[in-house]
């Protein structure tokens, strides 16, 4: 094991196509155009020193050691800002050179502490490299001038500390911060030997703008911006390359470790869904896998109002399989069922489906997409062929209109949304179309050209609005919809869009936005060259979820922009396995590769295999698991890494449901909301301690590593595989690559990935015979169910409506520094920047309602109430307010209702008629539901002979 | 009885009391029953004479000055034909200062009033412009480029050549921008044309508009300037109002925030930007990739202000004019301790030791010359030893100065070239944009090694430090801020050792 060290070319490639050829110290050396001297001599293998290049940059040429001398050339140019021309003759070592690189050090040095023993960076520095590479042997002008050694550190960052004494000014922070990240928190303030870098308007880190992405530490030279983890513990002595666990986006990281212990996360350049970028919680927010709430011990009770008991895990699993058994023994097959979990890997997630389908003999499976994006996939599935978004994120790179609806990717997937805003800076146009003023409307050098701020529930009023523009005003890519679309389904919807009951002027007050802007935006979507769409639950978790889907998909189609680069209809997932759950049979009507239960070829494929016969009836989707359990005829649910009662809508609905079963399994980290109604616990295994493939939001497979021993005993592929077994079913595996070798068997889209395959890069499905090196873009020359099919979209608006005693309506999101249900993050020191929800309302609704900023507020539905600090603001509209889901305490989803999507019951989670009123503190539901959770949580103490439980 | 009367509105005037000589010839008239017509004009540039009055004659004007307020009665006494006057000194063409000149780009500055179009086309204004419409772009450009002529904002760029480029230049829009950020000591040529002829500017920046495509020009101020931005600005309205300005391409004058590296063509961009004013590496050059990104033209106000005439009177007459590759004239500021004081245009060639010693008359002390910095505070001290070389760019690069934007700056035998090389440090520390390490630190430790050398400490130890940073400095700097530094340093050392000798006291400045 070796810690892996990334080659820094000190510039970004060129992409030129015409091809260099210049000679360096001697060598032939051939490199595309726009090459900078710098990297040709890197690529030739000869470094020459520098401390303000690094090829995650655009040169800089501040700090002046990467001078070298050209035939034919005055003076010493600076290698890193000097693009390569032909025939040119370089010299990276001279005397004159070796002279000036040393002064230039010799410099840096009288303003630098010299405790290069007790530096935070010793032993991985590359100002202390430099040094020894010019040869830096003495400092003449002394130590005793001016300096800034003093200079107080700034440590109110919770992940890393800024330490001015060692900033060399090379400004990589600052770049970072502003060409990768598009933050631009950082600056030099004052100039000459006065220029310091400061955060903000030098009110410090914790307080500026700074989203804590990492990429100022990653960048910075010297250790001056440092992880206090590397302070604490010392320089990493291996690594490994993963894939984070958080969300859809799927950035590759170098997890560098002392041992079992993790000393950082590291972006990994060749990442290629991140390009060597992060965001806070994939960096920094990885503490949940050692907190001390975390369980590790099997534990088991025979009654919810019980305490919890330590066993084995041969007694847990034991009495696991034993209560399965005889509650199907008594109340049929039928009566059990299990969820996989899109936190977990493929491997884990095929093997739930397959314990559930083989082991339980039915197909009740599902997956939190459920309540995610199950729209997404009937939506794409009945219009293009499949249930995925069509692009790669480097796609991106070539839109020049970009629709982004029902979506907030700087706070739910920073990384791309770093790319979009690299985009967009770049001159790509942006429409926004959401209730609030999301960040990407205006953000340092990004202003969205168009934001229609539509009230919650109304999005297909809208798209189906934006679509008649485009096929009245003759818009439409006519050759594209004739060669590729179904043309009787494309006259029957162009008919629909084209009636005036759907013309801006119509929608334009059901949405809440005025016409002229809608007309605007939707000329923009279709003249401004290539455009993209991007959506999220936004879009999906509403009563018309899938027919939204479906209108995206048609304004895709009737503009050209599928199969080719820089368009594309893109789902912005939201957990970090979600679209692989989808793709590894989850749902209950649905083998892996999204082919129906009822199909008898693919059915067959999978009895001959396991060697057993599977009901070619759909199984229970959850919302009908809750219901049956209580109709009482479901009993018994193994859940696998998700915390339904928390994150599913209707709380008091979902708590009656679990309270009606008699066995409930949750495999899981911590002993989440779920966890207060299960029978047994098993401890799970982080994605730390694992070896298995996630599949992120743009289709692509990518390996996740083991790099530490799961702290639980066993990683939750095999603990799937003990359950299994006492079932009585043959499971054995010796290594997940076996189970995705099974995987690949069984599905075509698949068929060509291999552990083997992936070691060397990831891939995008489809990866199989007919494309080996997988498929970034999707239908470039026909769809995949053959010509594109459009669907009539017709609005029929939510039975959730505002009325007197309702009058405004919730939506719901996330934030940049908790993800999700927050099991993981609270469990860090993102707490920090968000440590409760809170509820977003319009200065407007709340002087009405006699609410201040920070005052406590009842939050009201007819499905139920929480209460929670308001926060006064107009990034809603009028008649909306908005919170998060990240808080226990909160509850935020006892407020919302039982509706859902018509096709495929995702939640409507994004509409909810409320009301808000002061309050004085948490409602009665909360202050019942954190004491019946206290007792919950209980964990009996061991007997005299064991160690104390960690947990609690 | 009228008086027609001029008197500079220059800003050089008016702080030698121009305003108050104005006031008490105006008073004075009217106690004579006289009316007077004063225009008021920009300066002759013979600041030793300022302010200095001309009166219109039947044969032509007659110059008198130093005018003081206390004068205004006996001077018009003397104008109204009683008798001479002790301040009268002829027909101003006639002063030697004035006739050694060639005055090209300065030929209407102190004769015409600034803001009068009328004036500046009845003294040959916009002949350049209608020129260059006639020509069309592609030949405008070459008309310049056969002038030779370079830049005057110290690099000596051919201007012709940057034009061609911003011309060829792929992108829209493009820009010109003039860099009117004049801070180098002793020099005020910019400052002069721009309050006395500020017409010229713009109709050269319409040049350059038209021979590359740019739509909109900048220019960049010193805020240190008024004056000469009231001016601007005041012309600008007028030169819309006249239809040569505004349709196609207009200018916008910025007003910078007394930063000297915003002179660096690089900085300027980005504070015009909006940005703290830090130089960029080149390439890119502006000219592919300047403001905003664009295609852009950055020239010296001088520069700009000297294609009117190239274009009216065609290249060759500029070309004819100059020394070895420095073509025309160039508007030498002379200034410090000497006895005339003031803008001298004349072709290259004239030597350095005539400029000092028999143009400008030896220092105002009258005390020996011992050393003159040539172009600014980044430039080089000549001693006298060095006189005969040629004000052209080559001859002072020879002799391991510059002539950069023109400024000679004259000191007497009393000055402590030690303390002014401690100065060129100095001066780099405040004004480095701190980008580059060679200048941001090697400034200040330029500084405290002289002091060390000032105080005797490890002399000739410390002198070989500060050599050795110097060679850093010059060939490590990303631009000429920090690279030119080491000129005077250098200089100061190699021609006055002695300086550098005996202990000093540290705090003789």
């Amino acid at each position: 094991m070796t810690l892996i060290k990334e080659t820094d070319y000190g510039t970004p490639a060129s992409h030129s196509e015409t091809l260099v050829t210049l000679y360096i110290d001697g060598h032939q050396v051939t490199v595309p155009e726009g090459t900078s001297v710098m990297r040709a001599a890197m690529e030739a293998g000869i470094k020459v020193p520098s401390l303000c290049a690094t090829d995650m940059l655009d040169a800089f040429g501040s700090c002046r050691l990467c001078l070298v001398q050209i035939e034919g050339r005055n003076g010493t140019p600076a290698s890193c800002t000097t693009p390569v021309a032909a025939g040119m003759t370089v010299s990276t070592q001279t005397p004159l050179l070796a002279q000036l690189r040393r002064g230039v050090m010799e410099l840096y040095a009288t303003d630098h502490p010299r405790d290069v023993l007790t530096a935070p960076a010793a032993g991985n520095c590359e100002f202390h490299d430099m040094a020894g590479a010019v040869g830096l042997r003495e400092v003449r002008y002394g130590y005793e001038g001016a300096n800034h050694l003093a200079a107080a550190t700034d440590d109110s960052n919770p992940y890393f500390s800024f330490d001015p004494a060692r900033c060399i000014l090379c400004s990589r922070c600052v770049r970072a911060c502003d060409d990768v990240q598009g933050t631009f928190a950082l600056t030099i303030a004052d100039r000459g030997f006065g220029s310091v870098m400061v955060a903000g308007m030098d009110e410090g880190f914790l307080a500026s703008e700074c989203v804590s992405c990492g990429a100022c530490v990653q960048a910075c030279p010297t250790g001056s911006l440092i992880e206090k983890s590397v302070i604490e513990i010392g320089q990493p002595e291996h690594s490994e390359v993963t894939t984070c666990g958080y969300c859809g986006v799927g950035c590759s990281f170098k997890v560098e470790m002392r041992g079992e212990q993790v000393v950082r996360m590291v972006p990994w350049k060749d990442g290629k869904a991140n390009h060597g970028h992060s965001c806070v919680k994939g960096r920094f927010a990885y503490g949940y896998a050692t907190h001390r709430e975390r369980i590790l011990k099997p534990m088991i009770r025979a009654r919810t109002t019980d305490p919890w008991r330590e066993v084995s895990w041969d007694e847990a699993i034991g009495y696991a399989a034993s209560e399965f058994r005889r509650i199907q023994g008594e109340y049929g097959r039928g009566s059990v069922g299990g969820i996989t979990s899109s936190r977990c890997t493929n491997e884990e997630t095929y093997l739930v489906q397959k314990l559930v389908r083989a082991g339980f003999g039915n197909n009740n499976v599902d997956t939190c997409a459920r309540v995610c994006h199950s729209p997404t996939g009937y939506g794409l599935s009945s219009t293009f062929g499949t249930s995925a978004g069509t692009q790669d994120f480097d796609s991106v790179d070539q839109a020049d209109v970009m629709l982004v609806i029902g979506a907030n990717p700087t706070d739910a997937h920073p990384v791309f949304a770093s790319r979009m805003k690299q985009r967009l800076r770049k001159g790509a146009r942006l429409i926004v179309i959401d209730p609030r003023r999301i960040d990407l409307v205006r953000a340092p050098h990004v202003e969205a050209t168009h934001h229609l701020p539509i009230l919650p529930g109304t999005n297909v009023a809208m798209l189906t609005a934006l679509a008649h523009v485009i096929v009245t005003e003759g818009l439409a890519d006519d050759a594209f919809v004739r060669a590729r679309c179904d043309m009787e389904s494309f006259g029957e919807w162009a008919d629909f869009v084209a009636d005036a009951a759907n013309s801006p002027e119509a929608m334009g007050p059901v949405c809440g936005v005025d016409p002229a802007e809608i007309r605007a935006a939707a000329r923009l979507f279709a003249t401004g060259g290539n455009a993209a769409i991007y959506y999220g639950l936004g879009i999906t978790e509403h009563s018309q979820g899938t027919t939204a889907v479906m209108a995206l998909a048609n304004l895709a189609m009737v503009t050209g922009n599928i199969g080719k680069p820089g368009g594309g209809v893109n789902p912005l997932r939201g957990q970090n396995n979600v679209q692989g759950s989808c793709d590894m049979g989850s749902f209950p009507h649905e083998l892996t590769g999204y082919r129906h239960v009822s199909d008898d070829a693919v059915r067959g494929s999978f009895e001959a295999l396991w060697g057993t016969t599977l009901d070619r009836e759909p199984g229970l989707r959850i919302p009908n698991m809750f219901d049956a359990a209580l109709d009482g005829s479901f009993k018994a649910l193994y859940i696998q890494g998700e915390d339904i009662l928390q994150s599913d809508p209707d709380t008091q609905h979902v708590s009656a449901g679990l309270g009606a079963m008699e066995c409930v399994i949750v495999q899981d980290l911590f002993l989440n909301e779920t966890a207060s109604f299960a029978h047994v616990f098993l401890p799970g295994s982080t994605f730390l301690e694992k070896d298995g493939t996630f599949t992120n939001a743009e289709r692509r497979v990518q390996l996740v590593r083991r790099v530490m021993a799961p702290r639980n005993g066993y990683a939750d592929w095999e603990i799937t595989e003990l359950f299994a077994r006492a079932l009585g079913m043959d499971m054995r595996y010796n290594h997940p690559s076996e189970i995705m070798d099974e995987i690949a068997a069984l599905t075509p889209t698949f068929s060509g990935i291999s552990f083997k395959l992936l070691e060397r890069g990831s891939v995008q499905w489809p990866c199989n015979a007919a494309a080996p090196a997988g498929t970034p873009v999707m239908h470039i020359e026909q769809f995949v169910r053959g010509k594109g099919r459009f669907m009539v979209t017709e609005y029929i608006a939510t039975d959730e409506r505002v009325g007197p005693r309702f009058p405004l309506l919730l939506t719901t999101g996330r934030i940049l520094s908790q993800y999700n249900v927050g099991a993981q993050t609270r469990r860090t020191e993102n707490g920090i920047w968000h440590d409760e929800d809170r509820l977003e309302i319009h200065p407007h609704d709340a002087e009405q309602r006699g609410v201040k900023d920070g005052d406590w507020v009842r939050l009201a539905s007819r499905a139920g109430e929480t209460s929670l600090r308001a926060w006064v603001t107009d990034r809603v509209a009028p008649g909306v307010v908005y919170t998060t889901f990240h808080h226990p305490d909160t509850q935020t989803n006892v407020v919302t209702t039982e509706f859902s999507d018509w096709a495929t019951n995702c939640p409507e989670y994004k509409v909810t008629a409320v009301q808000v009123s002061p309050s004085n503190g948490p409602s009665e539901w909360q202050t019942t539901y954190r004491a019946m959770t206290e007792a919950a949580r209980r964990i009996a103490p061991a007997p005299a002979a064991a160690p104390a439980p960690a947990a609690e | 009885m009228t008086l027609h009367l001029f008197l500079p509105r220059d800003a050089g005037a008016l702080a030698v009391g121009a305003d108050e000589v104005a006031a008490a010839l105006q008073a004075a008239a009217q106690s004579r029953g006289v009316v007077l017509e004063l225009t008021r004009t920009g300066s002759r540039g013979l600041y030793w004479l300022e302010p200095m009055l001309e009166v219109a004659t039947p044969a032509g004007r007659i110059a008198y000055g130093p005018a003081e307020p206390g004068d205004a009665g006996t001077l018009l006494d003397a104008l109204l034909g009683q008798g001479g006057h002790p301040r009268r000194l002829g027909p101003p063409e006639q002063i030697d200062f004035l006739r050694r000149q060639t005055r090209l780009t300065f030929a209407r500055c102190g004769i015409t009033d600034p803001l009068s179009l009328a004036d500046y086309r009845a003294h040959g204004g916009l002949r350049g412009l209608a020129r260059a419409q006639s020509l069309g772009a592609a030949e405008t450009v070459e008309e310049v480029v056969r002038s030779g002529l370079r830049g005057r904002g110290g690099a000596g760029f051919p201007t012709g050549i940057k034009l061609r480029t911003v011309a060829a230049a792929a992108g829209a829009p493009k820009y010109v921008v003039c860099n009117a950020d004049e801070g180098d000591s002793g020099t005020f040529s910019d400052r002069m044309i721009m309050e006395g002829d500020p017409f010229v500017l713009l109709e050269g920046m319409a040049i350059t508009a038209l021979a590359t495509g740019a739509s909109q020009g900048y220019i960049y101020v010193r805020s240190e300037y008024p004056h000469a931005i009231a001016t601007l600005n005041a012309a600008l309205i007028l030169a819309r109002a006249d239809g040569w300005l505004g349709g196609g391409f207009d200018i916008e004058v910025r007003v910078g925030a007394g930063a000297y590296v915003c002179g660096e063509e690089t900085a300027l961009l980005d504070s015009l930007e909006g940005r703290r004013g830090v130089v960029r590496a080149k390439p890119p050059l502006p000219a592919h990739h300047g403001l905003f990104g664009k295609p852009t033209l950055v020239n010296n106000v001088i520069s700009l202000a000297t294609l009117p005439v190239i274009l009216a009177d065609g290249a060759a007459s500029f070309q004819d004019i100059g020394y070895g590759r420095s073509r025309g004239t160039m508007p030498i500021q002379l200034a410090g301790n000497i006895a005339r004081g003031g803008l001298f245009e004349a072709g290259f060639g004239v030597t350095l030791g005539e400029l000092v010693q028999e143009i400008g008359g030896g220092t105002a002390t009258g005390r020996p010359v011992r050393a003159v910095q040539v172009g600014g505070p980044l430039g080089a001290y000549f001693p006298p030893a060095l006189f005969d070389t040629p004000f052209d760019f080559e001859a002072f690069t020879a002799r391991d100065g510059l002539i950069g934007h023109g400024g000679v700056v004259v000191f007497d035998d009393r000055v402590d070239m030690a303390a002014q090389a401690r100065f060129a440090m100095e001066f780099c520390a405040i004004e480095s944009c701190g980008k580059c390490t060679p200048c941001r630190i090697g400034s200040v430790r330029g500084v405290e090694v002289i002091d060390r050398i000032r105080a005797g400490t490890n002399v000739a130890a410390n002198i070989a430090l500060v050599e050795d940073l110097c060679s850093t400095m010059r060939h490590g700097s990303l631009c000429a801020l920090g690279g030119f530094t080491p000129f005077p340093v250098l200089s100061a050392l190699r021609h006055f050792p002695e300086d550098f000798a005996a202990p000093h006291k540290v705090a003789a400045e």
